[in-house]
């Protein structure tokens, strides 16, 4: 089983030191892995961590003010966090690479769709000028844009189009490890829908294993078979999509559940969790949801909640869980 | 039940270098007091235009537009201060909607001041009730935007608009930049609202579980015009226009159980500068023929109440 894992991080703790603000605690233990092919949603609102969980992982943390504080981040046994500068210039873009939200600010706008798309492998891969051009013009092919766009500049592409370009870019050095911080957060619906549509088809032809970040519990749907939600830096709760749809355990996943207005039911009032996340500079003691949580009890204060697995595969960082 | 405000056959259009932009191209539509309209629709197809344009802050280009069977379009100045008094809008980004050097206090009192009516201490006492109203503590009253969260600041946003006690809320997507446990505290507050003082809204968003949950009556625009009409519950129950069908089957539902077949649309939001005549979806439209090319189709009554503008309504939903 060991051999399947493609990803394994273990304890990560990513803090943001400054002198002014203090410490920011953004990421706090956590710990998840990935086989090859799997895709993993990460889920959770502005401000939980996701993003620097994924900077984390293409080691893209700025240190200073960050500082991995603790844990490894094994890919195919081998911990990033122990690799040199250089060596983790090899990996981004080749072996893991990245896809960013905004796709009108990902793309240089002074310079062709194409040679960005080129760059890419004629470093990574060492292509001559040419053979990367050859390779680019297929990639623009695969999501779906025609290649004689190749020397066209980002201005002159919709938003879904820019995007199709960020994920052509990512995937160009075939990847076995995508990085997807809320790809398709910025466009339209039914732009969403062809990009998601054309992901998953990529996925399955290639393989690449995925971690999609995200804050809509629909993507996650669509697209993932495990589930990570993350609060205030912490796993609050980790297992298969049926595990977190079906069986939702913590009561912060109760909450974004109920923060949702569904297409199918007719409720007359939503039952959002009150009040906000706390700052990540000043997380309460013990449980870090029990300030907002409506089954509290002293103990949550008290003592530093574990993730306990209530069902194989399905954890859960909640001392109530099971309780009526 | 009467009906407040009453748009027909309005049009907004802008002059650009490559032509005339049709952002709002045509629409009829009526909302009764203490209703929701909810006008959905993707980027650029004119719903923000639209919102603008009923509350006659841009001036529209032609058609007429009633408050309160009044012709809004031919009032003068005393009457369009009259009209501001009565209809307020909920901007969309709570971020650069509000005036950072302001604070709260000053910022919730800045229409009361504006209209003139009450005293100082008056305005005082309105402000704590306002911030009373829409959640905000009062220790917030000194307090200025960038220190509080985009719940808090939209808060604001709601209690600006409420200030001068309207009948008539425009909300822009007023949810949409916030996050999901924060965007329902706010989806609550307007409901809430809405039932103690009667408000009548015209809530405009590109999410349609939001604008399920909040609206009586709904609205699908494409490229400024309107594509389809009818009571929420019915929309929902059964889309007519094939738009409206590969809009609503793109939502991701955050189930996985009983996914819909989706319906995935080619292509993008043609350009609304100079549209040619016929049917604007039919390029992306896999039912579209000879014919949806050629002619503009016309909305028509496909059930009581529900309005659809497709040439083939009728064969591929019979």
């Amino acid at each position: 089983m060991e051999q399947d894992k493609l990803l394994e991080i273990e304890d990560l703790s990513i803090y943001y030191i400054t002198e002014d603000a203090g410490t920011c605690q953004a990421v706090n233990h956590v710990s998840l892995s990935l086989g090859k092919g799997e895709t993993l949603g990460l889920v959770g609102e502005t401000g939980a961590g996701k993003t620097t969980i994924a900077k984390g992982i293409m080691r893209l943390v700025m240190e200073p003010p960050g500082k991995y504080v603790s844990g490894s981040i094994r890919f195919h046994g081998e911990d990033l966090l122990k690799k040199s500068v250089r060596e983790m210039q090899k990996i981004r873009g080749a072996k893991i690479s990245m896809i960013f939200q905004d796709p009108m600010t990902a793309l240089n706008p002074t310079d062709t769709v194409g040679a960005q798309i080129a760059e890419v492998l004629y470093y990574q891969k060492n292509l001559s000028k040419a053979e990367a051009r050859k390779r680019a013009e297929e990639m623009m092919e695969m999501v779906g844009i025609q290649k004689n766009r190749y020397d066209e500049y980002p201005h002159q592409f919709s938003g879904g189009m820019k995007q199709r370009i960020v994920i052509a870019i990512a995937l160009a050095c075939n990847p076995e490890l995508l990085i997807a911080d809320e790809p398709t957060t910025a466009l339209d619906v039914t732009i969403q829908a062809q990009v998601l549509d054309m992901m998953r088809n990529l996925k399955k032809e290639l393989g690449t294993a995925m971690l999609l970040i995200t804050h809509d519990l629909g993507v996650v749907a669509e697209m993932c078979e495990k589930v990570a939600i993350v609060y205030a830096g912490e796993i609050v709760e980790l297992g298969r999509v049926e595990h977190i749809y079906d069986e939702t355990a913590h009561p912060y996943t109760i909450g974004l559940f109920g923060s949702l207005p569904s297409m199918a039911g007719t409720e007359e009032r939503l039952k959002p969790v009150g009040g906000m996340m706390p700052d990540p500079s000043h997380l309460p003691p013990g449980c870090k949801f029990a300030p907002r949580c409506p089954r509290k009890t002293p103990a949550c204060e008290q003592q530093e909640i574990p993730l306990s697995e209530i069902a194989p595969g399905h954890l859960v960082r909640c001392i109530h869980v099971g309780e009526e | 039940m009467s009906v407040l405000v009453e748009a027909k056959e309005l049009k907004k259009y802008f002059e650009t270098k490559s032509g005339t932009l049709h952002a709002v191209d045509g629409i009829t539509c009526s909302i009764e007091e203490g209703k929701t309209l909810g006008v959905v629709g993707e980027s650029g197809c004119g719903k923000s235009t639209l919102g603008r344009t009923v509350l006659h802050l841009l001036e529209s280009t032609g058609g007429q537009l009633f408050f309160q069977g009044k012709d809004v379009t031919r009032l003068d100045r005393h009457g369009l201060r009259e009209l501001r008094s009565k209809a307020q809008m909920i901007f969309q980004d709570p971020y650069s909607s509000l005036n950072p050097r302001m604070t709260v206090s000053q910022l919730i009192a800045e229409p009361l001041k504006i209209e003139g009516k009450l005293s100082k201490k008056e305005i005082n006492e309105k402000v704590l009730e306002l911030m009373d109203t829409v959640g905000l503590a009062e220790r917030l009253y000194n307090t200025f935007p960038h220190e509080l969260d985009g719940g808090r600041r939209q808060r604001i946003g709601v209690a600006k608009a409420l200030a001068v006690n309207p009948q008539f809320i425009v909300c822009d997507e007023p949810v949409s930049a916030l996050d999901v446990s924060i965007q329902a505290q706010i989806l609550n507050l307007l409901k809430d609202l809405q039932e103690k003082r009667n408000l009548t809204y015209m809530f405009i968003t590109h999410d349609l579980s939001v604008v399920k949950y909040i609206s009586h009556d709904i609205m699908v625009m494409y490229l400024g015009q309107m594509v389809e009409k009818g009571p929420a519950k019915e929309i929902f129950q059964q889309t007519i226009h094939p738009y409206t069908k590969a809009l609503f089957s793109a939502l991701p539902q955050p189930s996985i159980h009983n996914r819909q077949e989706r319906i995935i649309l080619k292509g993008e939001l043609s350009s609304p500068i100079n549209p040619k005549p016929g049917c604007r979806f039919a390029k992306r439209c896999i039912y579209a023929q000879e014919a949806c090319f050629v002619d503009t189709p016309e909305l028509v009554e496909y059930s009581p109440n529900h309005m659809v503008a497709c040439h083939r309504a009728r064969e591929i939903n019979g």
